[in-house]
């Protein structure tokens, strides 16, 4: 990341918490001194449909837009979704990608198929691709929903932003009943790349 | 100082609080909902959901006359539905400073058309401010209010989904009261538009647009950014952005004052550079005022007029216009043809069991209207057969009846918040007019579309508050409807025989088909049912209910067919399948297993 201004694609599918997790990143560059945007479309993307939201810091952002090639990381909440927004990535971008599959209702009524083997076409694609069993932590820990907790403490480790402001950032932003158990899942992420 | 990261929706909320306005009213639609979801946190504000544009409209003109600043907020569509009122109030003036605030979606990421509504500033002759980021966008709600009650004209504040949604730097200030302006008898020469006085205020607007002519060429919202002389863009709101990002160092005239533009200032800025070119989203809204003035100028003959633009797209047309190196193309490819994902309906959303029975009508026309329920146009339930915009399913299904002559097998169907805001009279219309067809009301007790907003029948208002909510099937009684029916759309067999009943009898009838949201105004919390194996003859009639929890099973049948399986974490409980079910396979899930 050696451009002035970081490019943060996150993707994934309607429900996952993917606005919440690119609020947190957007906060924690803002209280690291940076200027920040960030921008994604609600409405339709409620209902299971793709999502995605671009988040960009660094000493001054003018769009709060992605252009394409130029995503330093893609950070994908679902395997399969990584695949369709590689040509955001970065000639040197990293692609973080929770394993989980989400199977839309219209494949499973048999009206399309699911991809076989996602995780494979993406690491022909990006080699480097890291694969994060966010889900398989998530459920570890008690709670589905922990999985951008999880994406976010790999995240963190690749990012110029000060440690203590992502803790206190994610520690702020979700629900106070679940605080402890994000906190502990940004961890495991964390644990992930430092090995 | 405080700075924060607010979306250009809560910066317009923020920019309402801080710039003393006193009263906000809206009726949701995306992209501007969320701007009175975050008003709602200011206690010092009146703030509404109204049950449509119009009337949001009516009554922050109102609570403006009566001495208040004042905002209303809608999308871009919502201006057709309140374009009456604005059109003369822009005649009569305001009292306390008033903004419309217009919530465009280019692109159409959810809305039905990608109307420019910049040309209804133009057209109803008043001010329009268009924000570039969240900073402005709090900024231009005070600027608004003092153009407001300097030049006495309603404002027009006009954001786009990505001004709306997108989240930015602003810095928070403190609340300055504003006491209501001129709080005694109001001027009726000013107020009563009657031919001879709305004459005499005609000739005023052309004197106010006179007057902010010059305005705009000297307020610092217009600002000249000189730079490399070779291109001069003139630009405005999101799209300034981009071109900022492509090409920093070009020279700029950044307008935040659209309606009027200053044309002086452009004279001038085009003379100090070679080529003029204005980046603008849809219409050649700018470009055409300016070639007016005589000026070479470039823009749609450079970018598309059709959907949003991106630094992508300002880019790849510099570069096309010879203008910008081109980008190199990306390293890697996007993979095409991977699983879509079209939005679905909800497990258990009530809608699906109202789309089961209609689906079992043969040779039906349905019309439809907008809501989570207009994704019944979508396989797999296929089931409208028209969309035009809020309440236009009944007029259609009416008037498809007087081109055919029978009522028969014509269906509205209609949501509860679209029948509040615009279906009433349409209905008035179907009864007075003698119509036969059928109309459901699909009553989940909610705004759900638009992220579930309260409205006048679901019982609570914009703060959360208990409030009268009126009676769908009393109302439809009051207003003449004899065929009147509550009916329950996860009790399939009765709701279906209704439903085939009323579409073949000979006169108007109106089923009024309820049950809750399961995800507004908070997720349901029921039992969940589960397929018993050894008993699913694999007919898959409960899976034609497209309920997104019900899912071919890996068992089959001895014919091969296959069987059912609920997915037990998407299921929500609400019985539609097991009241399909020919052999009552599927069951309640007892409690504690
Ligand atoms: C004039 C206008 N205003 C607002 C909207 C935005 N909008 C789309 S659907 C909808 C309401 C849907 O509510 P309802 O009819 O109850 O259906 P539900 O989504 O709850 O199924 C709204 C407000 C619009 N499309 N047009
Ligand atoms: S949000 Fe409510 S109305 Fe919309 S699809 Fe889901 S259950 Fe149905
Ligand atoms: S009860 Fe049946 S129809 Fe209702 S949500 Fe569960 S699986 Fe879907």
């Amino acid at each position: 990341m050696t451009t002035p201004t970081t490019n943060i694609l996150l993707v994934g599918v309607g429900g996952q918490g993917i606005i919440l997790a690119s609020e947190i990143i957007s906060e924690t560059a803002l209280r690291s001194g940076l200027d920040a945007k960030k921008s994604e479309v609600h409405g339709m993307s409620q209902r299971g449909g793709v999502v995605s939201s671009h988040v960009r810091f660094g000493p001054v952002v003018h769009s709060p837009l992605i252009e394409e090639g130029r995503a330093d990381v893609i950070l994908s909440f679902e395997i399969l979704e990584s695949l369709r927004w590689l040509n955001f990535l970065a000639p040197a971008g990293a692609v973080l990608a929770n394993t989980q599959k989400i199977v839309p209702p219209i494949a499973a009524a048999g009206l399309t198929t699911y991809l076989a083997d996602p995780a494979a076409e993406l690491t022909a694609r990006v080699p480097g691709a890291v694969l994060v069993p966010a889900d398989a932590i998530a459920r570890e820990l008690g709670n589905t929903r922990l999985v951008n907790s999880v994406m976010l403490g790999v995240l963190s480790t690749m990012t110029p932003l000060a440690e203590d402001a992502w803790r206190a950032v994610v520690a702020e932003f979700v629900p106070a009943k679940a605080r402890d158990a994000n906190l502990a899942a940004f961890e495991r992420g964390r644990a992930l790349r430092a090995r | 100082m405080t700075k924060k990261l607010l979306s250009g929706d809560e910066a317009i909320a923020r920019g309402a609080w801080e710039y003393g306005v006193r009263f906000a009213s809206a009726y949701p639609g995306t992209p501007s909902t969320e701007i009175l979801e975050a008003v709602a946190q200011y206690r010092e504000i009146e703030a509404q959901w109204s049950t449509n544009e119009k009337v949001a409209f009516e009554i922050a003109m109102g609570a403006s006359i009566g001495g208040a600043r004042t905002l209303v907020a809608m999308k871009h569509v919502g201006v057709n539905v309140a374009a009456d009122p604005l059109m003369t109030f822009a005649y009569t003036g305001v009292n306390g400073g008033f903004i419309l605030v217009s919530a465009d979606d280019p692109s159409m990421h959810s809305s039905q058309n990608e109307q420019d509504n910049r040309r209804f500033a133009a057209f109803a002759r008043i001010p329009m401010l268009e924000p570039s980021d969240s900073a402005e966008a709090k900024d231009f709600v005070g600027a608004a209010l003092e153009i407001s009650e300097t030049f006495d004209s309603p404002v027009m504040l006009r954001i786009t989904t990505r001004t709306a949604h997108g989240k930015s730097v602003a810095v928070l200030g403190e609340r300055q009261e504003h006491a209501l302006r001129n709080p005694g008898k109001i001027d009726r020469e000013k107020f009563v538009m009657l031919p001879m006085y709305a004459r005499r205020r005609r000739v005023v607007i052309a004197e106010r647009e006179q007057r902010l002519a010059q305005f705009a060429e000297e307020t610092p919202l217009n600002r000249i950014e000189p730079g490399d002389r070779r291109v001069g863009f003139v630009t405005s709101g999101g799209a300034y952005a981009y071109v900022k990002e492509v090409w920093p160092g070009a020279s700029f005239l950044k307008l935040g004052l659209t309606n009027p533009i200053p044309a002086g200032m452009i004279r001038r800025f085009a003379a100090s550079v070679d080529r003029l070119i204005v980046v603008e989203e849809l219409d050649p809204y700018l470009e055409e005022q300016i070639r007016i003035l005589g000026l070479p100028v470039e823009g749609k003959s450079i970018f598309p007029a059709i959907g949003e633009l991106t630094p992508d797209i300002v880019r790849a047309c510099l570069a096309k216009a010879g203008l910008l190196e081109a980008a190199a193309a990306p390293t890697h490819a996007a993979v095409d043809g991977l699983t879509p994902r079209p939005p679905a309906m909800c497990p258990g959303c009530p809608h699906l069991g109202m789309y089961l029975a209609l689906g079992k009508l043969r040779d039906a026309t349905i019309t439809g209207d907008i809501g989570c329920y207009t994704l019944g146009a979508l396989p797999p339930v296929n089931a409208l057969d028209t969309c035009i915009c809020m309440g236009a399913s009944i007029g259609t299904a009416v008037g498809i009846q007087k081109a055919r002559g029978d009522g028969k097998n014509i269906v509205a169907v209609i949501g509860d918040s679209t029948f509040l805001h615009s279906g009433i009279t349409g209905l008035l219309d179907a009864i007075y007019n003698k119509s036969t067809i059928t109309i459901i009301i699909s009553n989940n007790g909610i705004t759900a579309m638009t992220g579930g907003q309260e409205h006048a029948a679901s019982g609570h208002n914009l703060r959360g508050e208990p409030t009268y909510s009126v009676d769908l099937v009393a109302l439809c009684k009051g207003l003449g409807v004899e065929h009147v029916f509550a009916a329950d759309p996860t009790d399939h067999k009765a709701f279906s025989q209704l439903v085939k009943r009323e579409t073949q009898a000979d006169h108007l009838s109106v089923i009024v088909s309820s049950q809750p949201c399961v995800l507004y105004p908070q997720k349901v919390k029921r039992g969940k049912y589960a397929v018993d194996a050894e008993i699913c003859i694999g007919c898959g009639a409960c899976r034609k209910s497209a309920c997104p929890a019900l899912l071919k099973s890996d068992q089959k049948t001895a014919k091969g067919h296959f069987k059912t399986v609920i997915d037990g974490e998407l299921c929500t409980g609400c019985g539609l399948c097991a009241s399909v079910c020919p052999v009552s396979a599927i069951q309640p899930v007892a409690k504690g297993v």
